[in-house]
């Protein structure tokens, strides 16, 4: 999940590529959709979105989807944007980020 | 010349600190920072506050106390005049009252008879002592009688001025004149009336040995003399400094006065002298008594010269305890203001950062995004040419394809120091890793190493533990202070940065380049804000200033040595507030070893630990 459909919608393709089953979404309605659609092992979220912001984002899927689990990753790293997603105790990473580190963090969340 | 400039030229030794601040004569801060004049004001006013009164006091008391001592003076003066008078008076009477018995007692046939006469004498002389001849005069004026040492028998004396006199008045006492006999002496003559109309005079001389006595036995305060003089000032009995006997007097005759008068003489040159004098009726005398003031105010002038020199040593100790006060009170203030001026820069320096750190946080974050989608479409191409053999076996591409995503990787190291530089700006107490601070800080300085070709080297102790201090503060710490070695550095030169554990819990931190150096005068003031000797190069004077403050906000100390052309030598000292290394399995290896990294082009990279 994250505003730029660029980014979000080739970081999919190359999860795909690695056999992972990966949907992106670039606005929350959309990811809302997909979440009560399908059921998610990990979402990866942008921080900073318009109108509705990453932190936000993370809870209000936790209620649609129980279990899901979470990654951030961000262009921007602010102090309280790292607090609030570390406290959160999920990975937070900052663009751009190596597709391999990204993997690994996501095999790590699910405790592979 | 005006005072400061005259005071810049005392020596430096004795000049206080803030001495040399140089007086705001415009802005704001124009009344703020004006520490001389502050000090000038000081002084002067508490100077005038106290010393004023001490002044006045001492001038009244000096005014009252003489006026009192002159008029006591002149009293005393006085009553001696008076009493003096009074014997004078007495001894003149006495001596009339025993002619005019002898006159009453005696018929004038007894008076004529020369034996008589000679009895008379001699007996006035037993009692009286002093007379000298004695003659009896008819009113024709001739000597009837006459017993003496002298032939005066029959003299005439009708045409002389006291004959006239005695006539007028019935009684007559004379100058004192030397006459035949060649001593001082005077003359008492009274008429007496006779029964048929006709009158006599009788006539005596009398030495004035026992005037003399009279004057000569009182005792006078300040070399003090008693004599009589005439009206025509001529001396009638002898004085010490004015004249013997029918000499003139040297000082005028004072004006007639029927009582005992006290006239102060105010001599401009030779002493002031204090006359008495009273005319002593019925007689050509004055009685005068001159005394020399000067003697008389002598105890009163010795105890005024003990008040002030009481005065000026008060003076002079209360002028020390101010000057060394105001001096004190003036060097905390301008202290004091040093320290706010400080923490006035150093706020508006650390706002500056902030937005510097906001801004470099949007920027890097605004090249994130899209660099991240270089990234990803780049990776998406090599994923494909990987998956497809048809462009997988071609070098060329694959090697266009990593080249691209090794350079976003570069654009992501940047942005990712930029960013978590700037997170820092605004962070509080937070566990640290020294290491890891000055390898950031020193990341943002490779690229002027290198071009420059200064060889850096890092030397951090393995027994430094992680702990709990502001890491934005510490990183603008080194930041400065690395910033400030390469100032001093020339191209090719070394900057060494040590640090080891101190005992105590304390961390030194020794940032020593080989640069130009700094003079001792300027080592002085090198914490001192606005202090700069590359003010024309861009430099504000506010580096180290900071550092300073900032490495007090930490708790800690910053000390610095410096030989003029042989480098110089910062220490900081940081508190440990404890706190138990992570177990870094990275940082385990790594630390301790020697870490040199010579940042020449083409070598080894700083990236590491950022």
């Amino acid at each position: 999940m994250d505003d730029e459909i660029e980014f979000v919608s080739t970081l999919a393709e190359r999860l795909s590529l690695r056999g992972i089953e990966a949907d992106w979404a670039n606005s929350a309605e959309k990811a809302f959709e997909y979440a009560e659609k399908n059921n998610y092992d990990l979402a990866v979220l942008d921080v900073k979105m318009p109108r509705i912001g990453g932190i936000e984002l993370k809870q209000s899927l936790e209620k649609i989807c129980e279990g899901l689990r979470f990654i951030y990753l961000t262009g921007h790293g602010s102090e309280a944007d790292y607090r609030a997603g570390s406290a959160e105790a999920v990975h937070y990473l900052v663009k751009p980020v190596h597709i391999d580190a990204l993997i690994e963090k996501m095999k790590e969340t699910l405790g592979q | 010349m005006p005072l400061h400039e005259r005071l810049s030229s005392i020596p430096k030794k004795f000049r206080p600190y803030f001495w040399d601040q140089p007086d705001t004569d415009t802005g704001p801060f124009k009344y703020m920072f004006a520490f001389r004049r502050i000090w000038k004001w000081a002084v002067l006013l508490t100077s005038g506050a106290s010393l004023l009164p001490l002044i006045i006091i001492t001038a009244i008391d000096y005014n009252v106390t003489q006026k009192s001592n002159e008029s006591e003076i002149l009293l005393r003066t006085s009553r001696v005049v008076s009493n003096t008078k009074r014997s004078i008076s007495f001894f003149l009477a006495e001596r009339k009252s025993a002619l005019e018995f002898i006159v009453h007692d005696n018929t004038f046939e007894e008076l004529n008879d020369a034996e008589n006469l000679a009895t008379i004498l001699k007996n006035l002389k037993d009692a009286f002592g002093g007379f000298g001849d004695i003659g009896v005069i008819d009113a024709s004026g001739r000597q009837q009688t006459y017993f003496g040492p002298y032939k005066l028998h029959g003299a005439d004396y009708s045409e002389q001025p006291w004959f006239k006199k005695v006539l007028d008045t019935g009684v007559y006492i004379s100058d004192v004149f030397l006459g035949f006999r060649h001593t001082p002496h005077m003359v008492i003559a009274i008429k007496h009336d006779l029964p048929d109309g006709s009158f006599y005079v009788l006539r005596a001389t009398v030495d004035t040995e026992r005037f003399n006595e009279q004057l000569s036995g009182l005792e006078l305060s300040g070399r003090g003399q008693a004599f009589i003089v005439n009206s025509q000032g001529i001396l009638q009995t002898p004085s010490r400094d004015h004249g013997g006997v029918l000499e003139k007097i040297s000082i005028p005759v004072p004006e007639y006065s029927s009582k005992t008068r006290v006239i102060a003489l105010d001599q401009p040159k030779g002493e002031s002298k204090i006359i008495g004098y009273a005319y002593i009726a019925d007689t050509p005398f004055i009685l005068m008594i001159v005394k020399q003031k000067g003697e008389l105010m002598a105890p009163w002038r010795r105890t005024r010269v003990k008040l002030i020199g009481f005065l000026a040593i008060s003076v002079i100790v209360i002028l020390v305890v101010i000057l060394g006060f105001a001096t004190y009170l003036v060097n905390t203030m301008h202290l004091v203001d040093q320290k706010r001026i400080m923490t006035l820069h150093r706020a508006e320096y650390a706002n500056k950062l902030a937005s510097i750190g906001r801004l470099a946080a949007g920027v890097a974050h605004e090249i994130n995004n899209p660099l991240a989608i270089i990234n990803e479409k780049a990776g998406l191409i090599k994923d494909f040419f990987t998956i497809k053999k048809q462009y997988g076996d071609d070098p060329l591409l694959i090697g266009l394809v990593d080249s691209i995503i090794f350079s976003v990787n570069r654009c992501g190291t940047i942005t990712r120091r930029l960013l978590s530089f700037a997170r820092h700006v605004d962070v509080s107490i937070a566990p640290v890793d020294l290491k890891d601070v000055i390898h950031e800080v020193l990341g943002f300085l490779v690229k002027e190493a290198e071009y420059r070709c200064i060889d850096i080297r890092v030397e951090v102790s393995e027994d430094i533990p992680e702990f709990e201090s502001d890491r934005g503060k510490l990183q603008q710490i080194f930041l400065n202070l690395v910033n400030n070695a390469f100032a001093a550095l020339s191209d090719g030169g070394r900057l060494d940065i040590t640090a080891r554990m101190e005992k105590g819990s304390k961390v030194r931190v020794i940032v020593e380049d080989n640069g130009c150096g700094i003079s001792e005068e300027n080592l002085k003031h090198i914490f001192e804000p606005f202090y700069s000797t590359r003010t024309k190069k861009g430099g504000t004077g506010l580096g180290l200033s900071i550092t300073y403050g900032l490495v007090k906000e930490i708790g800690g100390w910053i000390d610095v040595t410096s030989v003029e052309g042989t480098g110089t030598e910062f220490h900081v000292i940081i508190p440990l507030v404890s706190k138990e290394k992570g177990r870094n399995q990275d940082e385990g290896t790594i630390g301790g070893r020697r870490d040199r990294v010579c940042l020449n082009p083409g070598r080894a990279s700083l990236s590491q630990g950022n």
